[in-house]
């Protein structure tokens, strides 16, 4: 999401004010408890006018290897710029062999998360047949863009693989849009806060045809130096790495800061 | 469940913006479609770009939309809306088809899709060009967010239009060959990828003609990623991790003789 930065002029005894996050509608050009009359003089600062895509911070990565995929999230659960918790895992897993990152409000994780849970139960129930991650990256998009006009602040990244008639499993990653846009890519997905810094550092470091360990330090060392770039994503983070035979999950030592 | 609109967020994220927390953008396709008419049918032409603000969200997604065997429809704007409004109307014409137990036709299409884009004024932003041959011959159409249309010989949609038109206005003519066509269309929707920042990579082209439809998916690839020159790859080990929790998905199974004689198999 871009962040709005406005510049607002103030009295020059009242300094340079950075960072504070406005609570107030984006037109107002003066500070809280600056007086009108003082508004309009020189010293330029910035305001930043918080969106609700980041009002609790978090980012996903999902990453395809050779026969494997990876997903990972940071920790972070933040209001605002203040941290509340760092053990706030936004990838949940669907099935044995795909998983759900889920970045954004997180209010709305939660309930996605619930929301497709129970989905991906009833799927199982009526059709009595494995869900695959192409059938779900579906039900995902359908169930967002039915709110497409007053949606969940969430953009879902999937990771799974995906079992082919011979028997065999692929690599599928997808994610999509806050009102269920599908973005397949054959390399990585990004979302969340860090998304911007995510994309610069995945484009750079991701190459075809990662063997699972392999792509597990390519997606970890993109993810944590990302992160570390952010100040509303970061405190830690798991990764998940898929293979046809199993799925690894790490911890990784991060910054906590 | 209902179909239809879910609208039971709204009230919350208004309640949520009056806070002042900024409402954020879905991704669009600032994008360049173009359609063009030519002696036996239809080219149609897309770029391959998405975007999210500033960044390049998709850079080879697919914007030629499947509506029938001979309509395609390009879709420009919010990328969700492009995506669904061609698929509900796909499956409308469908069933149309079926029931009237005729091919379909291009202005049913298009009638489709303007009433629904106007019933919703606007607020489904897709910005389309449909274009395809049926029993009354070829057809080309452009649809606006609000519903208005234009069917005309050659058309040009999206933030790269204006490069697009620029093309076509210079150099085409009445009853090009299938080659000529391809040929100005590939221009046209370049024009659009090297000239507009919204569009970019790739250019998807659709030949239409009475007896076959041709899906061209990556018909030029002007900007491919050349070979990195080295490697990035991190030594195993570089990252440090505190817990590891693995999932074994092969459950190992033991086969226990119970005896008895073997089966007669002979």
């Amino acid at each position: 999401m871009s962040q709005i930065w406005k510049y607002v002029r103030v009295t020059p005894s009242g300094g340079r004010v950075r960072g504070v996050p406005a609570r107030s509608s984006t037109t107002s050009i003066s500070l809280p408890g600056t007086p009108d009359h003082l508004s309009s003089q020189s010293t330029l600062i910035l305001r930043f006018v918080m969106s609700i895509m980041e009002h609790n911070g978090g980012s996903v990565v999902a990453m395809a290897g050779k026969n494997c995929v990876a997903i990972a999230c940071d920790l972070r659960l933040g209001a605002g710029a203040q941290t509340i918790a760092t053990n706030f895992e936004k990838i949940f897993p669907v099935t044995d062999r795909m998983y759900l990152g889920l970045a954004g409000l997180a209010s709305d994780v939660v309930t996605l998360r619930e929301k497709f849970r129970y989905l991906t139960n009833m799927f199982l129930i009526k059709e009595s047949r494995p869900l695959e991650p192409s059938t779900f990256a579906h039900l995902v998009s359908s169930t967002l863009y039915e709110r497409r006009f007053g949606p969940y602040f969430c953009e879902p990244v999937l990771a799974g693989l995906e079992r082919t008639p011979s028997g065999s499993y692929k690599p599928y990653i997808v994610g999509t849009d806050l009102i269920g846009c599908l973005n397949f890519a054959k390399d990585f997905i990004v979302t969340g806060t860090a998304s911007d810094k995510l994309f610069g550092v995945a484009e750079g470091l991701w190459e075809p045809d990662l063997e699972p360990e392999d792509l597990f330090e390519t997606i970890s060392q993109t993810l944590m130096n990302a992160v570390d770039r952010d100040a509303y994503s970061g405190w830690g983070a798991v990764v998940h790495v898929i293979t046809p035979d199993k799925v690894i999950t790490r911890t990784l030592k991060g910054r906590m800061d | 469940m209902s179909a239809g609109f879910d609208f039971s967020n709204h009230s919350r994220n208004t309640f949520l913006s009056e806070k002042g927390l900024k409402v954020p953008k879905a991704t669009s396709t600032g994008t360049t479609i173009v359609g063009c008419l030519f002696k036996d049918g239809i080219v149609l032409g897309a770029d391959t770009r998405a975007t999210e603000g500033p960044i390049v969200a998709d850079k080879n997604c697919e914007k030629i939309h499947f509506i029938s065997d001979s309509i395609r429809c390009c879709g420009a704007g919010t990328a969700a809306d492009t995506e669904f409004i061609t698929a509900l109307i796909s499956s409308n014409i469908e069933l149309h088809a079926l029931s009237t137990g005729r091919k379909p036709r291009v202005v049913t299409a298009m009638t489709m899709l303007k009433q629904r884009l106007f019933q919703y004024q606007g607020h489904i932003g897709a910005a389309l060009v449909l274009g395809g041959v049926d029993p009354s011959g070829a057809h080309l159409f452009t649809i606006h967010p609000h519903g208005s249309t234009d069917k005309l010989p050659y058309v040009t949609m999206g933030s790269g239009s204006l490069a697009a038109m620029a093309v076509f206005e210079s150099s085409w003519k009445p009853d090009l060959s299938r080659e000529d066509a391809l040929k100005l269309v590939t221009a046209a929707v370049s024009a659009g990828i090297f000239n507009d920042l919204g569009s970019g990579s790739n250019v998807d082209a659709c030949v239409i003609t009475a007896t076959e439809t041709e899906m061209l998916r990556g018909y030029v690839k002007p900007n491919e990623r050349t070979q990195k020159e080295r490697t990035y790859g991190f030594r195993r080990g570089t990252t440090a991790w505190t817990a590891e929790k693995i999932r074994n998905l092969v459950v190992s199974e033991e086969i226990t003789p119970i005896g008895g004689e073997e089966m007669d198999t002979s």
